[in-house]
C-alpha cells in the first residue's frame, strides 16, 4: 500500500474497491491495527476522533478494537472459533468492554442476535459455527460486531461466500442496522454490483494505491481512470447482452515487481502514449469530491470497442 | 453414544476372530514346541515325550487344536505357560500392573513436561527459551532410547548409586506397607524418566506446530478484532484448538504404552508385559506369546475407540450419535 | 437436435442412522429434472447452493449415481452404461471446475495434466503427444514453454486455462463447466469467458454452465433453467428469465442481482422489499404439499413454469 488516503464521516458507507492483490485487505487489517508488527512499516496517521490509532499501543488499541472499531470477516466459517458457541463468541466481546452482569450479557446477545434477524435466538446461542448455514453465521458475526455499538465498521468482503439472495438480504441489514446507529462503514469489496447497490462513496485502487475516489453517483456515471473504466466494462450484466467483455491487458505486478515510479496502470494501457502518464502521480480533483490519479485518464480510449455506460 | 460404543465393540469382534487365526497360524509356524527343548535333554525318555505330545493334542491336525485354543479362551483358559509352570492369565497378571505403573507414569511425565514446553515454544516462537527447547528436542529425536535408558543407568545407578538399577521392588518388603509403595516408586523413577524425557520431543514439537498454526487462523484475527489482549486470546482461543489433536492421540499413545516398552523393561530386568514378551519369544512359550498379541492387539482397538471418543467430547464439529 | 436430453433425472443420497447403520431416508438432490441441450448452444443452470445444480451436472459426467430417469447423450442412456461402456462417451463429455487451486494436481507438470486425458485413449508417441498440447496451449493464450512448469507457477486465471486446454484435448462435444469463474477476479472472469466464447465458436461446442452469478449466466447463455431444492422451477431463454419471471422464486433470484446502475438502488429496494412481502404471503402456493415445486408447465414455446 503506497499513499492510501481517506475519510470515512458518520453514517456513511465508503466502499473501498479493488482485485486481488490491490492492497485492500492490508488496508482493513492496517486499521484494525491487526498486521503483522514484524513484517509490516507503516507511515501516516490513522485517525479515529482524537486518537492516531499507528501512536497507539497494544493496550489501548484493544480498547477501541470491539468497542469503537468493529470488523466483519469475509468467510464466516473459518472467521469463527469452531469449539465456541456463537453465543459465547460474541458475549466474549461485551465481556471486555462492559461491566454488564452475566445474566445482563446473555440477555444483550439474544437481543444482538434477534437484530439481526435470527429466528431463534435462544437456540441458536448454543449452536456452533458449522452447525448454522452460511448466511446465519454472517449474520452472527454482523451481531459480533456490533454488540458494542461500535462507530465504524470495516466488512471485508462480507458477502462474497453467500448466494444472491443472502447477500441482498445481508446488504440489507448493515443498511437497516446503519439507519439506527448511524455508524460509519467501510465496504471492502471486488464486486462494483454490491458498491452501487449500497455505498455512498467509493474508493478505487489498484496496485496498493487509490487511483480514483469520490460519489458513487458521480464516478458509476462517469468514472475517469482508465483502470475504473475498464473494470466496468469488464463487469458481465443484465445489460451488456452476449457481446465480449472487455480484457484489461496484462496482469496486476506482484508486490515484489511493483513499479516504485510513474503510473503502476501504465502497462496495462500500452496504446496509451508514454507522455500522457505523469512521473509521480498525483490525485487531482477533477470535480467536487471526486479524484482521478495521474493524467493519462485526459487521453484515455478502449481499444477497438465501444464503451459500455 | 453409548450404542456407538456398543456398535464399535460388536465390530472389533469379526476383527479378532481374524487376528486370533493369524496369530495362532504364526505361532504353529514356528519351529519347535514347547516340548522340543525337552528333547535336548539327554535324561528325558523320548517316549515319555511322543506320549506327552498326543496328551497334549499337539498331534491333532491344526484347526482341530485351533479350535480348542479358541474354545479354551472364549472360557477364560489362556493355557499353561511352560516355562512359568502356571497358568497364562497368572503369568501376566503378575506383571501387568508393573506395567501400567510404567505406562501411566511415562505418560503424567511426558505431559507435565511436553505441555507446558510446546505452548512456550509456540506462542513465543523464535524466542531464546523457543531455541532451547528446539535444540532438546533435536537432541530427543536423534537419541534412540535404549541408549539413552542405558547412559541413564549408568550414570544414575552404577556412577551415582541414586536409584536401583533393575526390579521392581526389592525383595523382603512387606506388600501393602507405605515403604513398600516407595519402594516401587524409587525402581520407576528411572525407567519412567527414561521413557518420558525422550517420548516428549514429539509431543512438544507437536504441540508448537498445532499453536503456531492454529495462530494463522482466521478465528483468531477475528478474537483479536473484539479487543481480547494477547493472553486471553492464547487462554480462550489457541490453545483449546490446538490441544484437539493431542488429546484424540492420547487414546492410542495409552495402548502403545499398554504393550510394554521392550527395550526399557529389558535394560531395567523390570518385570513388565514388555520383557515377558520378549523372554515368552525366545524360550518359545506360544501360549503367552499368542496371549500377549491377542492382549495388545485388544488394547489397540479400544484405543482407537477411546481417541474417536474423546475426540467427540471435545470437539463439537465431531459428533457420535 | 437435442444432443444431451435429461428425463426425470433423480439422484438421491442415502441418509443412514440406526444401530445397524440402515438407511433410514433420502436426500432428493436432484428430484425430478429434465432439460436437453441442443448442439452448439449454452444452457444455463443456476440456482444457489444446495439446489442441486452441481449434482445434476455430475450426473450427467456419471460420477454421481441417477438414483432413476435417463441421460440421453447421442443414442445412449447414460445412467444405464456400466463402466467400460461409459468410457467412450467420456471423451465426448468434459468437465471445467470452479476451483483452479485445486483441480489441478500440483505434483505435474502442465504438460501431464493436459496429456492425461489423451493417455488414456490414445497412444501417442511423446512427440506427437507434445505438439497436440502445444497446441492447445497455444489456443487457451498460454507460452509453449509452460508445458515444463507446475500449476503453482501460474496465476488463477492462468490454471483455468490449463483446465480448460485439458478439457478440449480429447475434442469433446459437450463441456459441463461448474462455476468456472466464480473463483477469479473481475478482470480475469472476463478473459476466460471471452475465451469460452471464442472456443465455442471454433470447435462448435455445446456448454452446460452451471452457476450461481446471474449475470455471468446471463452473459453467457441463450437458455436458462432455474433450480430450486433439485427442482427446475422455471425454464426459458434469458431474456424471458430476466425480463418476465414467472415463478416467484426466479423473481426473487432476479431481484437480488445487485445492480450497476446506483441510480435504481431505492426502486430496487422497494421491489425486494415488495416481492419478499408476497414471497412470504404466498410462497406455500407455488409448492405442493410436501414442499416439492410443481412440474414445469408450457407457457410458450420456449418458456415453462413451475405452476400448480
Amino acid at each position: 500500500m503506497d499513499n492510501v488516503s481517506f475519510t470515512v464521516n458518520e453514517n456513511e458507507i465508503v466502499a473501498v474497491v479493488g482485485e486481488s492483490g490491490c492492497g485492500k485487505s492490508a488496508l482493513a487489517l492496517s486499521i484494525m491495527q491487526l498486521h503483522n508488527k514484524q513484517r509490516t512499516k507503516i507511515e501516516g496517521a490513522i485517525r479515529y476522533r482524537d486518537s492516531d490509532l499507528v501512536a497507539l499501543n497494544e493496550a489501548q488499541m484493544n480498547k477501541l478494537r470491539g468497542k469503537d472499531l468493529g470488523m466483519i470477516f469475509q468467510e464466516s466459517l473459518t472467521a469463527l472459533n469452531p469449539l465456541m458457541t456463537v453465543g459465547r463468541q460474541i458475549e466474549e466481546n461485551l465481556d471486555y468492554h462492559t461491566d454488564l452482569t452475566k445474566k445482563a450479557k446473555k440477555a444483550r446477545t439474544m437481543e444482538l442476535l434477534a437484530k439481526v434477524g435470527i429466528p431463534l435466538p435462544e437456540f441458536t446461542y448454543k449452536q456452533y459455527p458449522h452447525e448454522l448455514s452460511g448466511g446465519m453465521r454472517q449474520r452472527s458475526m454482523i451481531s459480533m460486531a456490533i454488540a458494542c455499538n461500535p462507530s465504524v465498521i470495516i466488512a471485508d468482503e462480507p458477502t462474497t461466500a453467500l448466494d444472491v439472495t443472502i447477500q441482498a438480504q445481508i446488504l440489507d441489514l448493515l443498511k437497516s442496522i446503519q439507519k439506527k446507529t448511524h455508524m460509519g462503514i467501510i465496504l471492502i469489496t471486488h464486486d462494483l454490483g454490491v458498491v452501487a447497490e449500497i455505498a455512498d462513496r467509493i474508493v478505487v485502487m489498484y496496485a496498493g494505491q487509490v487511483v480514483e475516489m469520490g460519489t458513487v453517483l458521480r464516478i458509476f456515471k462517469n468514472p475517469r481512470h482508465p483502470y475504473t473504466r475498464s473494470l466496468m466494462n469488464s463487469i458481465p450484466s443484465a445489460a451488456t447482452g452476449q457481446d465480449r467483455l472487455h480484457v484489461i491487458e496484462g496482469a496486476v505486478p506482484s508486490i515484489t515487481r511493483m513499479p516504485r515510479q510513474g503510473c503502476r496502470f501504465k502497462d496495462r494501457i500500452s496504446w496509451i502514449p508514454d507522455n500522457t502518464h505523469e512521473n509521480s502521480p498525483e490525485l487531482h480533483e477533477v470535480a467536487s469530491d471526486h479524484w482521478v490519479r495521474c493524467s493519462c485518464y485526459k487521453h484515455f480510449y478502449f481499444q477497438g470497442r465501444k464503451e459500455k455506460r | 453414544m453409548w450404542k456407538f460404543i456398543l456398535r464399535r465393540i460388536l465390530g472389533m469382534i469379526p476383527q479378532l476372530f481374524v487376528l486370533s487365526i493369524l496369530v495362532f497360524m504364526m505361532a504353529k509356524a514356528m519351529p519347535g514346541d514347547a516340548l522340543t527343548g525337552r528333547q535336548m535333554d539327554p535324561k528325558a525318555d523320548p517316549e515319555r515325550i511322543a506320549e506327552q505330545r498326543v496328551q497334549m493334542g499337539l498331534n491333532d491336525p491344526v484347526h482341530v487344536q485351533y479350535i480348542r485354543w479358541i474354545k479354551n479362551i472364549a472360557h477364560g483358559d489362556w493355557g499353561v505357560s511352560y516355562t512359568h509352570k502356571t497358568r497364562v492369565t497368572e503369568v501376566i497378571g503378575d506383571r501387568i500392573w508393573n506395567t501400567v505403573y510404567l505406562a501411566f507414569g511415562t505418560l503424567l511425565i511426558t505431559y507435565l513436561l511436553a505441555i507446558p514446553l510446546g505452548i512456550i515454544s509456540g506462542r513465543w516462537n523464535d524466542s531464546w527459551m523457543d531455541k532451547a527447547i528446539t535444540g532438546y528436542n533435536y537432541l530427543g529425536y536423534a537419541t534412540p532410547v535404549f541408549i539413552f535408558a542405558l547412559l541413564m543407568l549408568f550414570l544414575f545407578s552404577f556412577t551415582f548409586a541414586l536409584f536401583p538399577a533393575g526390579g521392581s521392588v526389592d525383595p523382603y518388603i512387606e506388600p501393602g506397607t507405605f515403604s513398600y509403595v516407595l519402594n516401587k516408586i524409587n525402581h520407576l523413577v528411572l525407567p519412567v524418566m527414561s521413557g518420558a524425557l525422550v517420548a516428549t520431543v514429539t509431543t512438544v514439537q507437536y504441540l508448537k506446530n498445532e499453536i503456531i498454526d492454529t495462530k494463522t487462523r482466521d478465528f483468531i484475527r477475528t478474537a483479536r478484532s473484539k479487543g481480547i489482549p494477547d493472553s486471553k486470546v492464547y487462554s480462550g482461543h489457541i490453545l483449546r484448538n490446538a490441544f484437539l489433536p493431542i488429546a484424540a492421540f492420547l487414546g492410542y499413545e495409552i495402548t502403545g504404552l499398554v504393550g510394554g516398552s521392550v527395550f526399557i523393561e529389558s535394560i531395567y530386568s523390570y518385570p513388565g508385559i514388555g520383557q515377558l514378551f520378549v523372554t515368552s519369544v525366545m524360550l518359545r512359550d506360544f501360549s503367552v506369546v499368542t496371549a500377549l498379541v491377542m492382549m495388545t492387539s485388544f488394547a489397540t482397538l479400544l484405543g482407537t475407540l477411546l481417541s474417536d471418543i474423546i475426540l467427540s467430547a471435545v470437539d463439537p464439529r465431531i459428533r457420535i450419535e | 437436435m437435442a444432443l444431451l436430453n435429461v428425463n426425470d433425472l433423480k439422484v438421491y443420497f442415502p441418509i443412514v442412522g440406526g444401530f445397524f447403520r440402515r438407511v433410514t431416508d433420502y436426500v432428493r438432490a436432484v428430484d425430478g429434472v429434465s432439460f436437453e441441450l441442443h448442439e452448439g448452444e449454452t444452457y444455463g443452470l443456476v440456482g444457489e447452493s444446495g439446489s442441486g445444480k452441481s449434482t445434476a451436472g455430475k450426473a450427467i459426467m456419471s460420477l454421481n449415481k441417477a438414483a432413476s430417469g435417463e441421460i440421453l447423450f447421442g443414442n445412449k442412456d447414460i445412467t444405464k452404461l456400466s463402466g467400460s461402456q461409459i468410457k467412450p462417451l467420456r471423451r465426448d463429455i468434459q468437465m471445467i471446475f470452479q476451483d483452479p487451486y485445486s483441480s489441478l494436481n500440483p505434483k505435474k507438470r502442465v504438460l501431464d495434466i493436459i496429456a492425461e486425458p489423451l493417455r488414456n485413449y490414445e497412444r501417442m508417441s511423446s512427440v506427437e503427444e507434445k505438439k497436440v498440447v502445444q497446441n492447445y496451449l497455444d489456443k487457451v493464450g498460454l507460452d509453449s514453454e509452460a508445458i515444463h512448469k507446475y500449476p503453482h507457477e501460474f496465476s488463477g486465471g492462468q490454471r483455468q486455462r490449463i483446465g480448460i486446454a485439458r478439457a478440449l484435448t480429447l475434442k469433446p462435444k459437450l463441456i459441463i463447466a461448474d462455476e468456472p469463474v466464480s473463483a477469479l477476479d473481475v478482470s480475469v472472469q472476463a478473459q476466460v469467458l471471452n475465451f469460452l466464447q471464442e472456443l465455442q465458436e471454433e470447435y462448435k461446442l455445446t456448454y452446460l454452465f452451471i452457476g450461481h452469478d446471474l449475470g455471468v449466466i446471463r452473459h453467457m447463455c441463450s437458455r436458462i433453467g432455474v433450480m430450486y431444492r433439485g427442482r427446475l422451477v422455471e425454464e426459458g431463454t434469458s431474456s424471458e428469465i430476466y425480463e418476465n419471471p414467472r415463478h416467484l422464486y426466479t423473481k426473487r433470484l432476479i431481484a437480488a442481482i445487485p445492480d450497476i446502475r446506483p441510480e435504481t438502488r431505492r426502486e430496487k429496494e422497494r421491489l425486494r422489499n415488495a416481492l419478499k412481502e408476497e414471497y412470504e404471503q404466498t410462497f406455500a402456493s407455488y409448492f405442493d404439499d410436501t414442499g416439492r415445486a410443481y412440474d414445469l408447465k408450457r407457457i410458450s414455446e420456449t418458456h415453462s413454469v413451475a405452476l400448480p
